[in-house]
């Protein structure tokens, strides 16, 4: 713990937020908050357990953005795990968060008290040693997340492969980061200033698929760890392109975060995956080019191909989420959680209507559950 | 009793050897003269209670818990603790509990017998009697390997009456020491962590402690285990009841490096996490000081600590964060699910 200490440390954390404070009071509009996506759940999450949005100026709002692979998962993709985990023989294989989304039936929550064989598993690894105790059995691993997790179920999946395992294979709905956000950049309603993108995800790609932010759509964006400090420098240093009138890619994670990302890592996954014609987001639709598919090279392990499934995701968007919700309008950033008609009435995180409300790291979860001291302070 | 072998149905027929089981393991391990009458209930003297309070105390609760035994404790021991503590945290002093087992066909003899020796030990270190008790055997699948029911009475003495209603503003909020203990070092030992983490239970009986508080002080206000939902759990229930907000400082709340390392790997909050031997006491400003003395010296309240204040508010627990922010620490929806990433 004393490695993360250091990345809490409450008087560091006080100077920044004066920096900030006086940045903001001198550089930016009093009358027009700066408006600053962090794309990712994990950075979400931080914001709120550490109360960071209440120790900001009033001229600076954070927006909280999709990056988290949870919240952006279809039903009918749900649908699909379930529908495989039902198979005779199956044992399906989760990430915690994962199994409390609902389905239009059910969640996988729902399913495995209802009979099926589901099993929370921490790594991808861990589903591979059930496979291995279980040659009876065929082991899915619901494989999803963006780059973060790419590496390690493509590691897995190569194991799998050089073991000849003939009983194991993932589900595969990996989405791409760059894709995502530049889908919320060609958003009409779109109303950001900048973004802060997530560390881990550049941990495997680098820094530089991002420049097409800066150089396209002339938004500013700082790479950051997920710490409270990371985080806060982060803003500092947003705060600090727009005082100074500059748009560049930086790089805060510096500690972690290497210019041309993880070689060995893109390499796994530029041999096992490639990316998906059609893939739909929950809430932002059809998203070309940012779902991730298994290559025919290891169609073996592909649990769509091997099993089945209900839904073609190769025809297209399937989406059927309720009209009332405005997920995508959250997602998207164009609405805060509680301006929602369904907030913390119809959906709550004892019954989540929406992925946003599922997952600890969902922007409507993280407003239920952390966010009610800032919602009652706005509205005093 | 030859313990090599496994529990078989025929331990619950009703027949011979039930009888040995329950003769020559259960009753042998708990002896005591109410048990040893060998009725098909205890029978407690009356008189015995009145002279101790003014109420009698009567709870039950039912474990299950995997893997049975744990670093800091078996099922066993948090059977008769859970039990002790829940009487405890009423005011009472708990005398007699009853057992009641469910077991799967194929349990070793020796484990079961060894959860009994850890029960008889418990009961010994709460000054609590087993005086009553039940065996029933199912078939492999039906049950997972062994559950344990007890319930319990305890005397309240006159004029103590805390109550999850009672927080008034300007109390002070007071544990006993470490949380999340027991959660941390159940999640750990399930193996499926490979976390090499040194973390035991906390399983304790609190009846000792919770005396002594009494002593220091007989208006206690609120007074309660923090078992399943954690600390967390039990000071939303006294914010709610009490209609007041409660405000921690999480630089004084007293948490492992451990739990919280696996906390944070895990993305759970060990604010939630489970407890077996921590109770959260909500008391006056004016006898804080003296609670706490008497706490600390007892070995259950060695490490207690005031973590925070109640003040006016519409019930919500409020977290004042290190890092100088502050948010609402809710009820738990359902479990904690560990994140993706």
């Amino acid at each position: 713990m004393k490695y993360m200490d250091e990345f809490r440390d409450p008087a560091t954390a006080k100077k920044l937020v004066a920096e900030i404070h006086k940045l903001a009071s001198t550089s930016l509009s009093q009358r027009e908050p700066l408006q600053i996506m962090e794309f990712c759940g994990g950075h979400t999450h931080t914001l709120f357990k550490y109360g960071i949005e209440s120790m900001l100026p009033d001229n600076i709002e954070m927006v909280h953005g999709p990056g988290c692979p949870v919240c952006v998962l279809p039903m009918a993709r749900v649908d699909d795990c379930v529908a495989i985990a039902e198979q005779p023989g199956v044992i399906f294989t989760t990430f915690g968060d994962a199994m409390r989304v609902p389905g239009t039936r059910k969640s996988l929550l729902q399913a495995k008290a209802d009979g099926c064989d589901v099993r929370m598993v921490y790594s991808p690894m861990d589903a591979l040693a059930i496979a291995r105790k279980n040659p009876e059995r065929e082991v899915v691993f619901f494989a999803l997340g963006f780059e973060t997790t790419m590496p390690s179920t493509a590691l897995t999946l190569l194991q799998a492969h050089r073991e000849g395992l003939q009983n194991f294979s993932l589900f595969c709905n990996h989405i791409t980061t760059p894709a995502t956000m530049r889908a919320i950049l060609t958003d009409p309603d779109l109303r950001l200033d900048g973004f802060l993108a997530p560390g881990h995800v550049s941990m495997v790609i680098g820094a530089h698929p991002y420049d097409f932010v800066t150089r396209d759509y002339h938004k500013p964006l700082v790479i950051t760890g997920f710490e409270p400090l990371d985080i806060l420098q982060a803003l500092w240093m947003l705060v600090k392109q727009f005082a100074e009138g500059r748009c560049e890619v930086e790089n805060q994670y510096a500690r972690i975060v290497p210019e041309a990302g993880n070689v060995a890592g893109l390499k796994a996954i530029a041999e096992v995956y490639e990316t998906r014609e059609h893939s739909e987001f929950r809430g932002l639709g059809n998203i070309g080019d940012a779902g991730i598919q298994i290559r025919e090279a290891y169609a073996a392990y592909d649990a769509e191909k091997k099993l089945g499934l209900p839904f073609d995701f190769a025809q297209g968007a399937v989406g059927y989420d309720p009209e009332h919700l405005k997920c995508a309008d959250v997602l998207r950033g164009v609405m805060k959680p509680w301006e929602c008609p369904a907030f913390a009435k119809t959906c709550n995180p004892q019954n989540p209507l929406g992925a946003l409300m599922v997952s600890p790291e969902g922007s409507c979860a993280a407003y239920y559950a952390y966010g009610k001291l800032a919602k009652r302070k706005e509205t005093v | 009793m030859n313990l090599s072998g496994t529990i078989a149905l025929a331990h619950g027929s009703g027949g011979r050897v039930m009888h040995q089981l329950v003769d020559e393991l259960i009753r042998s391990t708990f002896s005591n003269p109410l048990l040893e009458e060998g009725e098909d209930q205890a029978r407690i003297p009356l008189a015995e209670l009145v002279v101790q309070g003014d109420r009698l105390a009567f709870t039950t609760d039912s474990y299950v818990v995997t893997p049975l035994e744990f670093p800091g404790g078996n099922i066993g021991t948090l059977a008769i603790n859970g039990t002790v503590n829940d009487l405890a945290v009423g005011g009472a002093k708990p005398l007699y509990l009853s057992c009641g087992f469910i077991i799967e066909e194929g349990l070793p003899l020796e484990t079961f017998a060894r959860i009994l020796q850890s029960m008889r030990l418990a009961a010994d270190e709460a000054g609590v009697q087993i005086v009553t008790g039940d065996t029933k055997v199912v078939q492999r699948g039906g049950a997972d390997k062994l559950f344990i029911n007890t319930a319990g009475v305890g005397v309240i003495p006159a004029g103590f009456n805390p109550s999850a209603g009672g927080a008034q503003v300007g109390d002070v909020v007071i544990v006993n020491g470490w949380l999340g203990d027991h959660g941390a070092a159940i999640l750990n030992a399930r193996g499926d962590l490979a976390l090499e983490a040194d973390i035991e239970s906390d399983c304790a009986p609190l009846n000792a402690l919770v005396e002594a508080m009494f002593a220091a002080c007989p208006d206690i206000h609120c007074l309660r285990d923090a078992t399943r939902g954690g600390l967390a759990t039990v000071l939303n229930e006294f914010a709610e009841r009490s209609g007041v907000d409660m405000v921690l400082k999480e630089d004084t709340l007293p948490i492992r490096t451990p739990v919280r390392g696996m906390c944070e790997i895990l993305g759970l909050d060990p604010l939630y996490l489970a407890n077996e031997g921590k109770l959260v006491a909500v008391v006056p400003a004016a006898a804080a000081q003296a609670v706490l003395a008497a706490m600390q010296r007892i070995p259950e309240g060695y490490h207690a600590c005031i973590i925070g204040e109640v003040v006016e508010g519409d019930g919500h627990v409020i977290l004042q964060t290190a890092f100088g922010g502050e948010r609402i620490v809710d009820m738990l929806p359902g479990e904690q699910l560990p994140r993706i990433c």
